[in-house]
């Protein structure tokens, strides 16, 4: 009985293997050579570009005021109900400010949709992302953690506003 | 009856009524913010034109009146765009203030332009802007610069709480609404004008900035404020009470409730002083004990006093099924020394809604026989009968006897045995020896009958330690269902309190005589079967808007 002849049969110089060691190996010697990705985290840290999502933050004004007038929209629009916004009256123009804000990191899924919603541009994904903890209550920025002066959110603010 | 066509369907309608009204008993909303049912036509706001065919113009649908065969268009192409002008021309001068606004969420003009706009603002220039934040009166805040000036608050005011307060001034666009110098909007009923508003302009000061109208949930059930009765809603968020609003009863209080209703009857549901477990004297201080303890001594004790040295006060501000148990209990010791507190302020009644008894169920406590028996002592009888120590035991539920008794403090204290089923520490739980912690109208089942003889049902809206708001049946808000025991926006605090029946039942047990009931219900319908007035009724029949017993209706009734 005759062999059938497979389509996968192996050529004579594929049974060698040794032209196929040097291609791989030749693979391996130029990525050698090339720059490199990895970095020596944490002495080394990643600064992640603008359109990156780290921790949603509150975006704190010059004069150490938030900009969030507590509409609760993010804390509707949040898939994880991350959010907590207790509002109360305040003298200033917008009658409006969060008394408390509380986001509960162990919910939260870095979505973005608290930051798309807001209509005051008052919440905005940061670029921290070293979010560890030992205790479970730990996980649960209040405004203190959250407030971050508008200085440092340019880059991000600026990215958003591209995309309007 | 006479017809005419809206949108292709025939409708029925009663001669003289308006195209809108008749749409809208037939379950068909034309959109509108100046009409209301109960309010006398203005015609302003333009939003319901229709067109009417051999009309030569478009009509208001709000003050045209409907006639035999007329043909009716709310959704052709030129209605629509006459809607959706008139929204436009609405938002010119209209802030994009949904941010900050409480009607966020139950706002006509929001609703209306999501759905009848363009949602794109053609107006590049300055909005107008109007006074923000004027206090019209101790209870409402009124925004100048969200108004459309559709004068339903004005036509309130007039027409319903007869008390003329409010008006326009200034023309155009420069027009805003104020009151009349030297007044106040301070009229009874001034909160309705916040639920009327269409738009954020009059807002509840009590209420402002409490909580996102998506985030609570609302449970219907009946005001306690007087024997009206009004049909409520309890907004709560987080186990806590945060407003209350009137809810429609034709036979009841149509649209409206007044303010002391809607500002003084729930704050003590989460106040500090909330009774919070069973409480027992030792060493001359309430001591927090487990229910068994409580029960046990409350039972050694009562079986102390001779039948007619104890005396039963039941309430007019708990249940039937609260009274009924407390009955019951009463005669199955043989005592016939029960009644109940009245509480009337005649100076608060009025011929729109408020009645001078200010209780919401003095009526059925009465019904179910909170009186005394043949030979028993009346409340007059019992306070004397304290005062000259023949009465040496006093069990009272869901009252406050040395409140409304004031000379009767000491007398109380130096009681033998009082004991009382209270929702706060009030002044005769604070000299009592054993306190039961009651639950309150806003965390149980149950029903009272207003002045009417119109059994209504209670519904809880606040769960306590007992309840689980989804097993139970309570209306659940967005956060409810998703909340764990971990979210802090989920720990709302559950008191350890039950309704005063279920506590009397309990104690039964203790005594040694069994009134066992599983659930209010069945509670009532033992009462329906005892009781001519309330035979054939049941929670069903009750419903959301209640049912005449066969009670009759204290003095005449006082419509609106
Ligand atoms: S990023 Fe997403 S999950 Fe996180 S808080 Fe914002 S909306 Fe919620
Ligand atoms: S959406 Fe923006 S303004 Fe509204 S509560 Fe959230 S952060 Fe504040
Ligand atoms: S305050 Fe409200 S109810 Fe009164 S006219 Fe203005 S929009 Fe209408
Ligand atoms: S009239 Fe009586 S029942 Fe109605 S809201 Fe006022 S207090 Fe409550």
């Amino acid at each position: 009985m005759a062999v059938k002849k497979r389509e996968k049969d192996l050529t004579l110089l594929e049974k060698m293997y040794i032209p196929e060691i040097v291609k791989g190996l030749s693979l391996t010697m130029k990525n050698m050579f090339k720059p490199k990705f990895t970095m020596k985290y944490p002495e080394e840290k990643f600064i992640p570009p603008a359109s990156y999502r780290g921790r949603p933050v509150l975006v704190m004004e010059e004069n150490g005021e938030e900009r969030c007038v507590a509409c609760g929209l993010c804390s509707r629009v949040c898939p994880a109900l991350a959010i907590e916004v207790q509002a109360a009256e305040t003298e200033r123009e917008k009658e409006r400010y969060p008394v408390k804000f509380e986001i509960n990191m162990l919910r939260c899924i870095f979505c973005g949709f608290c930051e798309e919603v807001c209509p005051e541009e008052a919440i905005v994904m940061s670029k921290d992302y070293e979010l560890a903890f030992s205790h479970r209550e730990d996980a649960i920025y209040g405004k203190d953690k959250l407030l971050t002066p508008v200085i440092q959110l340019k880059d991000r603010i600026e990215f958003l506003r591209s995309y309007k | 009856m006479p017809k005419f066509v809206l949108d292709g369907k025939e409708i029925e309608f009663k001669p003289g009524q308006t195209i809108i009204q008749a749409a809208k008993d037939h379950g068909i909303t034309i959109p509108h913010f100046c009409w209301h049912e109960s309010l006398s036509v203005a015609g302003n706001c333009r939003v319901c034109l229709v067109e009417i065919e051999k009309m030569p113009k478009l009509a208001i649908a709000c003050s045209t009146t409907a006639a035999e065969g007329m043909v009716v268009y709310t959704a052709s192409e030129k209605a629509l765009g006459a809607r959706n002008a008139v929204m436009e021309f609405l938002l010119i001068n209209h802030p994009l203030d949904c941010p900050i606004c409480d009607e966020a969420g139950e706002c006509k003009l929001q609703d209306y332009a999501y759905s009848h706009s363009a949602g794109e603002s053609r107006f590049v220039e300055e909005k107008n802007h109007k006074d923000k934040r004027v206090p019209l009166g101790p209870y409402v805040m009124f925004d100048g610069d969200r108004c459309i000036s559709c004068s339903r608050c004005i036509r309130f005011c007039d027409e319903i709480a007869k008390d003329n307060e409010l008006t326009f001034v200034k023309r155009g666009d420069r027009v805003t609404i104020t009151t009349f110098p030297g007044e106040e909007l301070d009229n009874p009923y001034s909160l309705n004008v916040t639920d009327i508003c269409p738009v954020g302009a009059l807002t509840n000061r009590d209420f402002r900035f409490r909580a996102r109208v998506w985030d609570m949930s609302a449970n219907k059930t009946i005001c306690t404020g007087c024997s009206r009765g009004c049909n409520i809603e309890l907004w709560v968020r987080n186990n806590e009470i945060l407003r209350i609003t009137p809810r429609q009863n034709e036979e009841v209080n149509t649209f409206w409730m007044c303010d002391h209703g809607r500002i003084n009857t729930f704050k003590f549901v989460n106040a500090e002083d909330r009774v919070d477990g069973p409480h027992i004297r030792k060493e001359g201080k309430l001591v927090k004990v487990e229910w068994n303890e409580a029960l046990t001594q409350a039972a050694s004790k009562l079986k102390k006093f001779a039948k007619n040295e104890i005396a039963f006060i039941g309430s007019a501000f708990a249940t039937l099924e609260d009274n009924y148990l407390l009955v019951k209990f009463a005669h199955s010791l043989g005592v016939k020394n029960i009644d109940f507190i009245r509480h009337y302020i005649p100076s608060f009644a009025d011929n729109i809604l408020r009645r001078e008894d200010m209780t919401p169920n003095s009526l059925g406590a009465e019904a179910v026989g909170v009186k005394p028996s043949q030979g028993g002592l009346n409340i007059d009888g019992i306070i004397n009968g304290i005062k000259e120590k023949k009465i040496k035991a006093v069990y009272l539920i869901d009252d406050d006897i040395a409140a409304a008794f004031p000379e009767l403090e000491e007398e109380l204290a130096k009681l033998d045995l009082l004991i009382v089923n209270a929702t706060n520490i009030n002044k005769s739980a604070s000299v009592a020896d054993i306190v039961f912690p009651a639950a309150t109208y806003a965390e149980k089942n149950g029903t009272f009958v207003n002045f009417q003889g119109r059994v209504q049902r209670l519904k809880p809206a606040v769960a306590t330690v007992e309840d689980d708001r989804a097993l139970d049946g309570l209306e659940m808000s967005r956060l409810d269902k998703f909340g764990t025991k971990f979210d802090r926006w989920a720990q709302g605090h559950k008191y350890d309190a039950k309704s005063s029946w279920k506590i009397l039942s309990a104690l039964s047990i203790e005594m040694g005589f069994k009134l066992k009931f599983n659930m209010a219900e069945d509670v009532f319908s033992e009462i329906a079967k005892n009781t001519k007035a309330f035979s054939g009724l049941d929670y069903d029949v009750i419903g959301e808007l209640g049912a005449q017993s066969k009670l009759q209706p204290e003095e005449k009734i006082i419509t609106t």
